[in-house]
């Protein structure tokens, strides 16, 4: 693996928030399996090293925004347990008290300017903010995350050519899991990705999603260089769900094979990777990598004790922020 | 008469349609071997093969326009649209496109497509993808838009669709793919512009669309406790609307309540209600009132998404109001 950081906190901060994603994720599977969660929900697990490798390389002002996929997403930009479980249950206090649920779900103190349900629907409000920026002499940068198959939708081309041509901070993340819902990647994308955004005269790399430190040290590069005005960029992430597109999709056989995911799960683990690492490095033994398990997992049962108990919205929520300046639309 | 589903009802119709007809074709984003998310299309790619069930990248601006084209050259597309709520993403192609053709070439051009789609809320699934959006298009002329209320409308007014030489958007709720209703095993064909009297009653009129026309069935039996003989009309196709059937009810009952689910404001009722309020005025003992879901984005939390549509309870209430002599309006 590449070495990028010095630090052993930041390394540790980067396990520790990838053990946070797929702690939440497997809070969030249980919750849908006994029948807790209202609707459905997509999981990030196994995915980890691209948020947190991305986000770890930016500032806290830094933009990004989400996709139907976007649990990974909002903790890796610095979201907490407890606002997001209840975002998850439709609750008071989730981050956007219960209207926006799993898809919609961001924290947008944050930087997250929101997860989209509608796929390859969050590029232009990526490439706006770096609009803005630029508009306002800002050296914030913007990361578009979405997922291969959204790479089929008109958008995207035409918001790369002007960013292209007005050299915007933002950065195109894709997220190239190897399948958008049943369907191959190879079955939906026509010759390659990375070409598609060179052929704007956009840089593009291809990296390995799963190895967190390479994700980091490539996108701290970018994330400078886009604050200098020399963007755009467009990074395709190689990466793995390991769960069915949605909780829900439980027998997949028929488009992706058990070996496949086994193969992704026992030898590409982006946690087990970072984790064997930072021991060979002598940056944390066993019983404190243990230990930080122990405790986020607690956490994360914390968290969804509170959020099962707390507060569902008051139903007088429902006609208010239609509008900003009218309190209840219907009133 | 053995009962199938909803959603078992829209298969058989297009299998039946593509056996008689080698012309039509099915064209959309995990179609295929999925058979879509909700699986309606489950098996029909092992009958009719991928040229005939075609799988496409998430791309429905590009795959609808390729539908028009086609369907302007010798084929019948039904065009697969996975959530209601992406119809805006292919609003130039179905309504500059489609929608214009045959009148903009003088008649010598057709566009014979079937967009099939859906509606509804309450899915837990926020506020991309729980809209009712037939409004949008029964504005556009040229366009032909049918909401099946049952198992029985669905296959029929499919089939109907099919042979229609005009672009017809088919809109299906997608609460209602589970449930069962008697259908029968020869062929059958529901005209458009004949709305379906589901029950009879001197008292007051009910006009619901798709599922509501359920809300309405329940509504009157409530009523019916009460003393108050509700009639429930069911028009089927919102375009072209049987104005007859309506007026005639209305014409006996003197009062009349518009369900759908689409937003209240600038929707289906206020239509149905303004032209009962121009031909049937003298007959009215009462205002008109609409009914619709409640002029706000879906939310996600259930404590706020179970408010925003119509009930049986409020449908009553309604009525009794009505037939009280209050003058009430809805909103
Ligand atoms: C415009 C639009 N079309 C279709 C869908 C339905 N849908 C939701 S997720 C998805 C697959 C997305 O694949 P990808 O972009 O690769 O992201 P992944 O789910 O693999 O993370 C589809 C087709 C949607 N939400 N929005
Ligand atoms: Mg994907």
């Amino acid at each position: 693996m590449a070495k990028t950081k010095t630090n052993t906190e930041d390394y540790l901060r980067m396990y520790r928030q990838m053990v946070r994603i797929r702690t939440f994720e497997d809070n969030a599977n249980q919750l849908y399996l006994s029948a807790k969660m209202p609707g459905l929900t997509h999981m990030y697990s196994g995915e980890e090293a691209v948020a947190v490798g991305i986000c770890e390389a930016l500032k806290f002002t830094d933009k990004i925004t989400s996709t139907h996929r976007g649990h990974g997403h909002c903790v890796a930009k610095g979201a907490e347990f407890k606002e997001m479980f209840c975002e998850l249950l439709g609750k008071e206090e989730g981050y956007c008290r219960g209207k926006g649920g799993s898809m919609h779900i961001a924290d947008q103190s944050n930087g997250n300017l929101g997860a989209n349900a509608i796929v390859g629907g969050s590029m232009g409000i990526a490439t706006g903010s770096a609009f803005t920026a630029k508009m306002l002499g800002k050296d914030d940068v913007t990361v578009c995350f979405f997922g291969d198959g959204a790479t089929a939708q008109g958008l995207m081309y035409e918001v790369m050519n002007m960013a292209a041509l007005w050299n915007l901070p933002v950065i195109y993340a894709c997220e190239n899991n190897g399948y958008s819902e049943y369907t191959k990647t190879e079955e939906i994308a026509a010759g390659s990705i990375t070409a598609r955004a060179e052929a704007f005269g956009i840089e593009a790399h291809q990296v390995d999603g799963q190895d967190v430190l390479a994700v980091n040290a490539l996108t701290q590069k970018l994330v400078e260089r886009a604050r200098k005005g020399e963007g755009p960029f467009f990074l395709e992430l190689m990466t793995y769900r390991y769960h069915g597109h949605h909780v829900g999709d439980i027998n997949r056989e028929y488009y992706r094979s058990k070996d496949e995911e086994k193969d992704w799960k026992e030898n590409r683990d982006p946690i087990i990777r970072f984790r064997t690492w930072l021991v060979s490095e002598g940056v944390a033994t066993e019983d404190e990598i243990e230990a930080m398990n122990a405790e986020i997992k607690k956490d994360a049962e914390a968290a969804v004790d509170y959020a099962l108990n707390a507060k569902y919205p008051d139903v007088s929520e429902v006609d208010m922020h239609v509008f900003t300046d009218i309190k209840h639309a219907l009133a | 008469m053995r009962e199938i589903t909803l959603s078992q009802a829209v298969n058989e119709a297009l299998a039946e349609e593509m056996r008689r007809d080698e012309r039509v074709f099915i064209i959309g984003e995990d179609v295929a071997e999925a058979g879509t998310p909700f699986k309606v299309l489950s098996g029909l790619v092992e009958e009719f093969g991928t040229g005939r069930v075609v799988d496409t990248p998430i791309a429905e601006p590009g795959f609808m326009g390729i539908a028009v084209g086609a369907a302007m050259t010798g084929t019948r597309p039904v065009v697969d649209l996975m959530f209601g709520d992406f119809i805006y993403l292919i609003m130039d192609q179905l309504c500059n496109q489609a929608a214009k053709t045959h009148y903009m070439s003088g008649g010598k051009l057709n566009v014979p497509l079937v967009l099939r789609t859906n509606l509804g809320a309450t899915r837990r699934s926020a506020a991309q993808h729980s809209q009712s959006l037939h409004a949008l298009v029964a504005h556009i002329p040229g366009l032909k838009v049918a909401m099946p209320s049952s198992a029985y409308e669905a296959k029929g007014l499919m089939k109907t669709a099919i042979r229609d030489d005009n672009p017809v958007v088919i809109f299906e709720d997608k609460l209602m793919y589970q449930d069962k209703a008697p259908v029968p095993e020869e062929e059958y064909l529901i005209p458009f512009g004949k709305a379906n009297v589901k029950r009879e009653g001197s008292d007051i009129t009910l006009i619901a669309t798709s599922s509501m026309v359920q809300v309405a069935e329940k509504a009157a039996e409530i009523l019916a406790q009460d003393g108050i003989e509700a009639e429930v009309i069911d028009p089927r196709t919102i375009v072209p609307l049987d104005e007859e059937t309506l007026l005639k009810s209305v014409r006996k009952t003197s009062r009349a309540i518009v369900i759908d689910e689409g937003h209240q404001s600038y929707g289906i009722t206020g239509e149905i209600a303004a032209r009962l309020n121009e031909k049937a005025f003298y007959h009215l003992d009462a205002p008109v009132l609409r009914m619709g879901a409640m002029d706000v984005p879906v939310p996600f939390s259930p404590a706020l998404e179970d408010v925003t549509v119509p009930t049986p309870d409020g449908v009553a209430e309604n009525a009794r109001r009505l037939m009280s002599g209050e003058m009430i309006h809805a909103a």
